[in-house]
């Protein structure tokens, strides 16, 4: 329970086991009393049973069907299992879970809440057509949901029981889906948007990639893929 | 003389290997059909190429050949929008299955831990006694 929520942290995780274990002892610590459920996207290392012995609940996919798949698994569990809300939370230890409880307390007023950088808080930045993707997306997708959304792309967000319910049916699992369209899917059907600044931390294990060549993919594909969100119904 | 025999005999090997395929069971009806409807076309094509001229003069093409040609071409088109249409559908279907797969899994997973943990907790007279 948090702020007389029952709480439901899902993680999809991908080769995570050198972090997992740290990120669920973390959010076990700072928020006590909620349940957390690690999705297994198929990985191939110990992933699952670190996350077991930490104290996670795990639900390991055959295969790996990317994050939209994991995560509408998540949201499925937690419609089934009856929680007020569920807060999506990266795997890899950028996200804070102190911020949690301030994502939970907007779910009152909206439907979903994205943790964000780039809203005041921390001193995260990106350069170059990485930068120019994110502004279009920002552009984008803050006129559609009718709120300042600066980081369309962030894993770190909360959904009320309304949301869950229409995650748990519908979610991409296509890239870049699980972020842009969703929003674009959430915010068209008159879902509420929010954000609270967040600072982001160092990754626990990993490394981001900072490539030029691939930051041109990666604006292609955000344009492509927004396109597409928007000509959907 | 010698090309009708070769068109011809071509039909004649792709329209048995669809029906020995469907014999087998190893092409679901609705492809098969399809095929089976195409060389039903194909095959009198290949005895005579020229009973298409007639409509290919109609649409402004020089020959029937030609037409056929380019008819072939686009039903190939159409056939791999097709697949890549089935293989999108069931991608869905697969993908749906797994995550209801793990979510049976972990649920047993959890019935099953939560009852070791009973029996581990349970009193072991308690438990001679309710055997007895």
């Amino acid at each position: 329970m948090v702020n007389g929520k029952k709480l439901l942290i899902i993680i999809p995780a991908l080769n995570e086991a050198a972090s997992i274990g740290d990120v669920v002892g973390e959010i076990r610590g700072e928020l006590p009393g909620v349940d957390v459920l690690v999705v297994d996207d198929g990985s191939t290392d110990h992933t699952a049973a670190v996350a077991v012995a930490a104290g996670a609940r795990v639900a390991r996919l055959p295969y790996n069907l990317g994050v939209g798949g994991a995560m509408r698994l998540g949201y499925r569990y937690a419609y089934e299992h009856d929680y007020d809300a569920a807060v999506q939370v990266d795997a890899d230890g950028q996200h804070d879970p102190r911020y949690v409880p301030k994502l939970i307390d907007l779910l009152d007023d909206y439907d979903l809440v994205i943790g964000a950088r780039f809203a005041g808080e921390g001193d995260y930045t990106v350069r170059g057509p990485r930068r120019w993707a994110m502004a279009m997306l920002s552009l984008v997708l803050s006129g559609l949901a009718g709120a300042t959304l600066t980081d369309t792309t962030s894993g770190f967000r909360a959904a009320n029981r309304r949301m869950i319910e229409m995650f748990a049916r519908w979610y991409p699992a296509e890239y870049l889906g699980d972020t842009v369209e969703t929003l674009v899917h959430a915010a068209r059907r008159g879902y509420r948007i929010q954000q609270v600044p967040v600072a982001m931390r160092r990754r626990m294990a990993g490394t981001p990639s900072h490539s030029p060549a691939k930051a041109m993919i990666y604006l292609g594909r955000a344009l492509a893929v927004l396109t597409l969100a928007l000509i959907r119904r | 003389m010698k090309l009708t025999l070769v068109t011809g005999l071509t039909g004649l090997v792709l329209l048995g290997t669809i029906v020995e395929l469907l014999r087998r069971r190893q092409l679901r009806e609705k492809y098969g059909m399809l095929w089976l409807g195409l060389l039903f076309v194909v095959i009198p094509l290949s005895l005579f190429p020229r009973l298409l001229d007639g409509v290919a003069d109609l649409l402004g093409v020089a020959s029937g050949v030609s037409l056929v040609l380019f008819l072939g071409i686009v039903f190939l088109l159409l056939v791999c929008i097709h697949l890549s249409w089935e293989v999108s559908a069931l991608e869905e279907e697969t993908r749906t299955l797994a995550e209801e797969f793990a979510l049976l899994r972990a649920e047993v997973e959890a019935e099953r831990a939560e009852r070791a943990e009973w029996t581990h907790r349970a009193d072991p007279a308690e438990l001679v006694s309710r055997d007895g």
